[in-house]
């Protein structure tokens, strides 16, 4: 590896930390239940990292919100933990993405990002 | 109206209903590019082109019971009699999925499904073809669909045009699926790009309204898959309402469900069912008619026109509540 590239490789992930150690991750925990999140709203601030802990209390649940990168999937015996940074204010609704039963279609929270 | 066709013209989906059923008519334009089609059409899957009429029919919820429909089957079941009633028989039907509604008693679904199929099998058709929907096969992977209709994903020709069922329900996430899509890829290959195709699924192949669910995860996926076709028709349900929506070369038709309707996104910020109104027990179930008009530059316009007279009856949101008598709620 010559020289400079050593030291880019270097520099990258120490400028990536930067900002976390800037403004600790906030922990948001959300219960996912058929057919409903709870709670049903968060509140969050742009540029404000924050750390999603996903439980669900009886079966598959997904969670899915397109345009802050949400994509994932929590069972009852394992919890999803996602971990992002809002960059841009407005209300994001997140859905159940996983068909889950009847009502499964009305299963959704926001991110209201400030 | 006749549709006249010979081996130098070039068929399009030239006309469709859109209700309860969707009455589509495949007619045919001529000209250079039409030969040319035709031509290699004729290639690709051996079989002349020639005009023909099917049916989608969508949504039905067989098991369903609610306050939004207490009506069970009848929106259904008066569907089928009023096609088996059509002048012209149609060559196919189509059911763009949510057959029946799921239930998890043990035996239940599986007797939702008979049910389903004991309606459908009253129509006079020559074929029918089915997609699921995640309440067909959302809670068991497609299992008991395949188990009553074989294959979830599949296609055959008609007639000159090429039908596509699209499965994008049966996997954990609402998607077609790295699997499918390569299948799709396979199967497209062999036509030229002036084939007409036609994509039948149960979710909108593009973003309606993710929030509301009315999306697929990898349809631009698929679409890409599509885009260097001239002449694409996606058909689908799962939004309980009629939608239109046009990009590239092609055409996406939502029909009405046979069990409920939901309101207009644009105008409500909920996804709730239209309430149930006595008095109006089959409103926005019932058919109507749009005709598909070439445009100069070789798409299509489509527009509301004149319901054919065998389905005036039935048009707009009072044609069902003259069929159905209050005694029988």
């Amino acid at each position: 590896m010559r020289p400079a590239l050593f030291a880019a490789a270097v520099a990258l992930p120490l400028l990536a930390a930067a900002p976390a150690r800037a403004a600790d991750p906030v922990t948001v925990t959300i219960v996912a239940k058929r057919f409903e999140f709870t709670p049903k709203e968060v509140r969050l601030k742009a540029g404000q990292p924050v750390r999603i802990v996903l439980r669900s209390e009886d079966v598959t649940h997904g969670f899915f919100q397109r345009e802050l990168g949400i994509d994932a999937e929590a069972t009852k015996e394992t919890p999803a933990e996602i971990t992002l940074t809002p960059a841009k204010p407005g209300r994001y609704v997140t859905i159940c993405d996983h068909f889950c039963g009847s009502g499964h279609g009305n299963m959704k929270m926001t991110f209201v990002v400030e | 109206m006749r549709d006249r066709i010979d081996r130098r013209t070039f068929l399009r989906i030239a006309g469709l209903s859109l209700g309860a059923g969707a009455l589509y008519r495949v007619g045919a334009f001529a000209g250079a590019e039409g030969q040319d089609a035709a031509r290699a059409l004729g290639r690709a899957t051996g079989e002349a082109p020639a005009p023909f009429t099917f049916v989608q029919l969508s949504d039905p919820h067989v098991g369903f019971s609610g306050p939004p429909n207490p009506t069970g089957t009848q929106a259904f079941e008066r569907a089928v009699a009023e096609i088996n009633a059509l002048p012209q028989r149609p060559d196919l039907v189509l059911f763009t999925g949510d057959l029946s509604h799921e239930s998890e008693k043990p035996g239940e679904h599986a007797a939702r499904m008979a049910r389903f199929r004991e309606i459908a099998g009253r129509l006079r058709v020559p074929a029918m073809h089915a997609v699921p929907g995640e309440h067909d096969a959302g809670l068991d992977g497609g299992a008991l669909f395949r188990s009553f209709f074989g294959e979830t994903s599949y296609s055959f020709d008609h007639k000159g045009v090429h039908f596509v069922a699209l499965d994008n329900v049966s996997r954990a996430k609402p998607e077609v699926g790295p699997e499918r899509r390569d299948w799709l890829r396979r199967d497209l290959a062999r036509f030229p790009r002036t084939a007409p195709i036609v994509v039948f699924t149960h979710r909108p192949l593009f973003d309606l309204r993710p929030d509301w669910e009315w999306f697929t995860r990898d349809g631009d996926q698929v679409m890409a898959l599509l885009e260097p076709f001239e002449n694409v028709t996606v058909l689908y349900g799962h939004i309980h309402r009629e939608d239109v929506h046009r990009a590239g070369h092609a055409t996406h038709y939502a029909a009405r469900s046979l069990i409920f309707a939901f309101p207009d996104p644009a105008t409500t910020p909920e996804k709730k069912p239209i309430p149930f109104d006595p008095a109006r027990p089959f409103r926005n179930l019932g058919l109507r008619r749009l005709d598909a008009r070439r445009e100069g530059g070789g798409g299509l316009a489509i527009a509301p026109t004149e319901v054919e007279l065998t389905l005036r009856k039935l048009s707009g949101t009072e044609g069902f509540a003259q069929l159905l008598r209050p005694s029988s709620l």
